[in-house]
């Protein structure tokens, strides 16, 4: 009897309250968006085989690479761990039953599916052109796509954000069993804690922005409008004062999966805890702190520049505080190499790089050559994809026997992560190069001489698409010929590895009650102990 | 080679012959630029090869079968705080030095010359103070300090130039400012960077460079016959602007002789210094930047006036040192409304009150 | 629940914080073009009715004390007071509502809807309109009173956003009203009423910032 088979029925899973039926349903659609957004790449790079806009229309590629980013940001990225692993597992990490409140949760994924049908209903009839970023004025007198509802697809995946941010901080706060304080949590909670407080501060701002674009496109209010007075900067400002926070709400999650990999294939306790927590909470409030450095070249005064530039120095640093904590995490442990671990050891590298590349933007000088190129375009993919993403394909793998009790087949998992890091690196390395040699993003055409960069791209990007195929296929194959998991096949630390898997839909029989250390591997040895004692 | 697809070999060639890293350095910053990049790069590098030997050397250490029983390390305050302050130390040393170049970029020099960029959904249209009139196109002459004075029609443009490392918004409603100076003549690209619609890949074009002599040459082959402050005296004729702007004692408004440059005292209290951007918001919004002395009757000319109608006034009134031509448009129409015909004085009267010279 | 009240009162309060940063983004514009265009929003918050507006003001604290008696109702387990209590809130919101309509068709006729045939006239002649007039205005110049569209933008969007949070509000109040009177809040369980309390207030403080800022711009007694 698990939370699987205690009932059946499709009304006992789209009326659940039960976080974990919840969160196997935001699987399922998340993997959905994911193979649409990653179709729009693959046309993306298609186009850009040839110098010439010749495979579709320029509206229509402009169309293709908006509806990317939206689909990728809004219905994969930040929802991603948060709501799939997060969902999940946060209430067994902290020794409850369930959410603080299961009836917004299951609220928060119909937000996400009308969310997500409106932008299905959008690319449909016509598609929005104005780029991910809705810049005014050329969203609010200057196309005729479909910008209103796509922004109100954008509002109301945000609420399904905000709803589940501030489940989880009221239940992080409110609903951690006996003898689990703050420092006792793992560090994947600390992460999505963090990353909720963004969730729950910033979203507003984006949703007010909409409010506003649409109220200047339909009604005509000129907020945004010189004509009228007002000013398209300000546009930017409320645009990234969420989006920048954004960013962080998709990576922080994603460190939180990563120091839990890496604490258990290393068999330790993870390296600085405290560091590592509390640089979870300065990314958060740095993070709040620096969004106009996505808009150093666009005329706001110097002096707010320096500031701007200064604080993004300062928000780098706690990521690579991080790093090295999980570098030495590995020093003197016992380590395997597991497919969750090759995927964590794909993000250190990629990330890295990632991270690195930002400082080239937070810096002003450079950032006025490299700003708008496809160097921000790699940038950005390097810490997305080659970072949250592997991050997320870390956890699932990790949590896999958890959340179903069977174990993916590991030699053809091992082999997929291989092929999707070759296959990372070969598309989007090349863009950094071809970023400072000056290519601009959202290009359908460009100059010949940057083919070659481009084909390496796009030949990179088929290795990927393998790469991530791979996953669908054999983990769907392990439903059902998966082995079979015990309650600990790790033999990790957490609480949720103390029941069984898949687990009860209470989660726990008894409360449990924290008495040790997070990560106390010796404690775990004394528990196996008990165990085998009990028996023999 | 029969034995190597054509198609393949092409793609050899091509990548053999035409690899570069970097894009050609054609102006002053961008060796500067380039060497604050090769740092950053370095620090990257140098810091990913420690991690990635890091990560290395401790899985082939520690690996289970090696070293089978972790041994539990809390941590080490020591280490935390040595890589908290060597990377912020090396992020603080590429602000200082990425601070230092942007403001070289966005500070144009006293003796810059000043080329008007308009953009507009898709094309760049150049106008260089002589009236030579360019599009999707700029002619610079190596060896002097250039500055551009960006503005859109409709939405956010970006003017890149790669080969100069510069690259600046263009946005409706406001000036923006860049400056270079080319060093190296030939021809280089020109990319709108900011997306901006349908045709966003296709507004790019040429910046060609050339020698002084060779500039001098292209400027007196494409000049129209009127510079951009002739054009700019048309359109202050046509519109009036001299029934208030004159001369006289009892003028409602300050002579604009001489004071593009000057710090003017406002009505608001503060004090403003008269530049390209001021003098287009005095025209487009002139209620807020009204001259102490005066009152603020003089109405807007938003929607009379294109942006290169205001371009070629700001021209015109930078280039103004006296009030001689003013004097003889008005002596020959009548531009009072009140159409007294009053006798006009036929001397200027240098200094008029509420203007303050530096 | 003891947990279960002290969790949702914790989220409630989250909740508002979000609708702070929500508001927040219309309170930053606002403070940006009221410091560029002054004189443009004097003369627009001239033409608002400071009768209707006040009298707005004080239907709304009247509406939160009201509620907060009803809290207390629910809490001492007195159904009659409670349901009194409710509907005395639910009439209250409901003519700050009806006050606003007329407030609004005031400002259709007047044209100073922005993007539906915007006069200028208003400001440009301040003697040929009542409110101007009484205020004692001078003409602006035509620049600054094209920016009066901005002060109007932001006028509906942030009154607007405050309506609908009102309209959402009062629904809920109509549904509670049934509930209370089959007893379902005086029995222990005041959680619910509690956390609207809650939400009504925060309604309530945004009302309480939006009238002087956009009523209230440099008035002064008349002579």
């Amino acid at each position: 009897m698990n939370y699987l088979s205690k009932e059946n029925g499709i009304l006992s899973w789209l009326l659940t309250g039960d976080h974990k039926r919840i969160a196997m349903l935001y699987l399922a659609s998340i993997t959905f968006f994911f193979f649409i957004g990653g179709a729009l790449a693959g046309l993306i790079r298609l186009e850009l085989l040839t110098p010439q806009a010749d495979l579709m229309a320029t509206d229509t590629y402009n169309k293709v690479f908006t509806m990317h980013g939206i689909i990728m940001i809004f219905f994969f990225l930040v929802p991603s761990v948060p709501a799939t692993i997060g969902n999940f597992l946060i209430p067994m990490m902290v020794g409850a039953k369930d959410l603080a409140l299961p009836k917004i949760n299951l609220l928060s994924w119909y937000l996400y599916m009308a969310a997500g049908i409106l932008a299905l209903y959008t690319m449909m009839t016509g598609g929005v052109d104005t780029g991910w970023t809705f810049t005014t004025p050329l969203s609010t007198h200057y196309v005729n796509t479909n910008v209103l509802t796509t922004g109100l697809a954008v509002f109301i995946a945000g609420f399904s954000s905000i709803f589940t941010g501030l489940n989880f901080i009221v239940t992080i706060h409110k609903m951690r069993c006996p003898g689990m304080t703050w420092f006792k949590l793992p560090l994947f909670v600390w992460s999505n804690y963090a990353a909720s407080i963004l969730m729950v501060l910033g979203t507003p701002v984006l949703a007010i922005t909409i409010v506003l674009i649409a109220l200047e496109r339909t009604i005509g209010i000129g907020v945004f409008d010189p004509a009228k007075g007002g000013d398209p900067v300000l546009f930017q400002h409320l645009f990234w004062f969420y989006s920048h926070p954004a960013v962080y709400i998709m990576i922080l999650p994603g460190m939180g999966v990563i120091s839990e990999v890496i604490s258990n294939f290393s068999r330790k306790r993870v390296f600085g805890y405290t560091a590592v927590a509390f640089s979870s909470v300065a990314i958060a409030i740095f993070g709040f702190f620096v969004w106009a450095h996505h808009m150093f070249i666009m005329g706001i005064s110097n002096y707010s520049v320096i500031v701007f530039s200064l604080l993004t120095m300062l928000v780098a640093v706690p990521s690579a505080i991080k790093i090295f904590n999980w570098t030495f995490t590995l020093y003197k442990g016992s380590i395997t190499f597991e497919t969750p671990m090759l995927y964590a050891f794909g993000f250190m590298g990629l990330f890295t790089i990632g991270g690195m590349t930002g400082v080239f933007l937070g810096t002003t000088g450079t950032d006025i050559h490299l700003t708008e190129t496809y160097f921000i375009v790699a940038h950005f993919h390097f810490v997305m994809v080659g970072g949250m993403l592997m991050a997320f394909l870390s956890g699932v793998h990790f949590w896999w026997p958890k959340m179903t009790g069977r174990m993916y087949p590991e030699k053809i998992s091992q082999l997929a992560a291989v092929v999707t890091f070759i296959g990372f690196n070969f598309t989007f390395f090349p863009q950094f190069i071809l970023g400072t040699l000056g290519m601009p993003r959202r290009y359908a055409s460009y100059p010949p001489e940057f083919q070659v960069l481009n084909v390496f791209s796009t030949a990179g990007a088929s290795i990927l698409g393998v790469g991530y195929l791979l996953p669908i296929l054999y983990l769907t194959w392990s439903l059902k010929y998966g082995a079979i998991a015990g309650n600990n096949p790790w033999q990790a630390t957490g609480l949720e590895w103390q029941t069984q898997s898949p687990p009860l839909t209470e989660n726990f029989a008894v409360t449990p009650i924290m008495d040790h250390e997070a990560y106390d591997y010796d404690w775990l040895e004394g528990q196996k102990a008990k165990e085998v004692a009990s028996v023999g | 080679m029969s034995h190597i697809s054509p198609v393949l070999w092409q793609f050899l060639v091509k990548w053999m012959t035409d690899f570069s890293l970097f894009p050609p350095e054609a102006s002053k910053i961008a060796p500067q630029m380039d060497a604050l990049y090769f740092f950053m790069v370095l620090v990257s590098v140098i810091g990913l090869t420690i991690v990635i030997l890091l990560v290395t050397t401790f899985s082939i250490l520690y690996n289970k079968e090696r070293h089978p029983i972790a041994v539990q390390v809390e941590g080490s305050t020591l280490l935390e705080a040595t890589w908290t302050i060597i990377p912020l130390g090396l992020f603080l040393i590429m602000f200082v030095w990425g601070a230092l170049i942007y403001f070289r970029v966005y500070n144009p020099p006293a003796n810059s010359m000043n080329i008007y960029v308009v953009g507009k959904q898709w094309m760049w249209k150049a106008e260089h103070p002589g009236g030579q009139h360019e599009i999707d196109a700029l002619h610079v002459p190596t060896g002097r300090a250039i500055q551009l004075t960006l503005i859109s029609q409709d939405v956010f443009h970006s003017f890149s130039i790669p080969a100069f490392r510069v690259k600046r918004e263009a946005i409706p409603g406001r000036y923006t400012t860049v400056w270079f100076e080319p060093t190296v003549p030939g021809t280089y690209h020109l990319f709108c960077t900011q997306y901006c619609g349908t045709e966003h890949s296709h507004m790019i074009g040429e910046v060609v460079v050339l020698t002084p002599k060779d500039y001098q040459k292209w400027l007196d082959e494409s000049t129209s016959g009127m510079s951009l402050a002739q054009d700019g005296e048309r359109l202050f004729a046509s519109l009036s602007c001299a029934a208030c702007h004159n001369t006289r004692p009892d003028a409602r408004g300050p002579s604009l002789a001489n004071v593009y440059g000057a710090k003017l005292a406002l009505t608001s209290g503060g004090t403003v210094l008269a530049d390209n951007a001021y003098l287009r918001e005095a025209i487009l919004n002139p209620s807020q930047h009204v001259t102490q002395g005066y009152a603020p009757i003089m109405p807007t000319y938003q929607g009379q006036v294109s942006e290169e109608g205001v371009i070629a006034l700001v021209e015109y009134i930078k280039n103004l040192n006296s009030d001689y031509r003013v004097q003889q448009t008005t002596n020959t129409t009548d531009l009072l409304p009140e159409g007294e015909g009053k006798a006009v004085p036929a001397v200027t009267v240098p200094a008029k009150p509420g203007m303050v010279k530096q | 629940m003891e947990q279960q009240a002290d969790t949702t009162n914790f989220a409630m309060w989250l909740f508002l914080l979000t609708e702070i940063m929500f508001f927040g983004g219309l309170f930053t514009a606002y403070l940006i073009y009221r410091n560029w265009y002054y004189p443009a929003f004097v003369a627009a918050s001239h033409q608002l009715n400071i009768f209707w507006g006040t009298l707005n003001t004080l239907l709304l604290i009247s509406s939160s004390f009201t509620m907060a008696m009803g809290v207390w109702c629910a809490e001492t387990r007195k159904r009659n007071g409670l349901v009194l209590c409710l509907i005395l809130t639910f009439i209250l919101g409901l003519g700050f509502l009806g006050i606003k309509t007329i407030e609004y068709s005031e400002k259709i006729e007047k044209h100073h809807v922005p993007g539906f045939h915007y006069s200028l006239n208003s400001f440009l002649n301040p003697d040929s309109d009542e409110a101007a007039k009484a205020a004692g205005d001078k003409p602006l110049p035509l620049d600054m009173a094209r920016h009066t569209e901005v002060y109007f933008s932001l006028y509906f969007a942030m009154t607007g956003m405050h309506a609908l949070h009102m309209i959402i509000g009062i629904s809920i109040l109509g549904y509670m009203i049934f509930r209370a009177r089959a007893g379902a809040y005086t029995t222990g369980h005041v959680t619910f009423v509690e956390n609207f309390g809650l939400y009504w207030h925060f309604v309530d403080i945004v009302w309480i910032f939006l009238f002087p800022l956009l009523y209230l711009i440099s008035r002064h007694a008349n002579p």
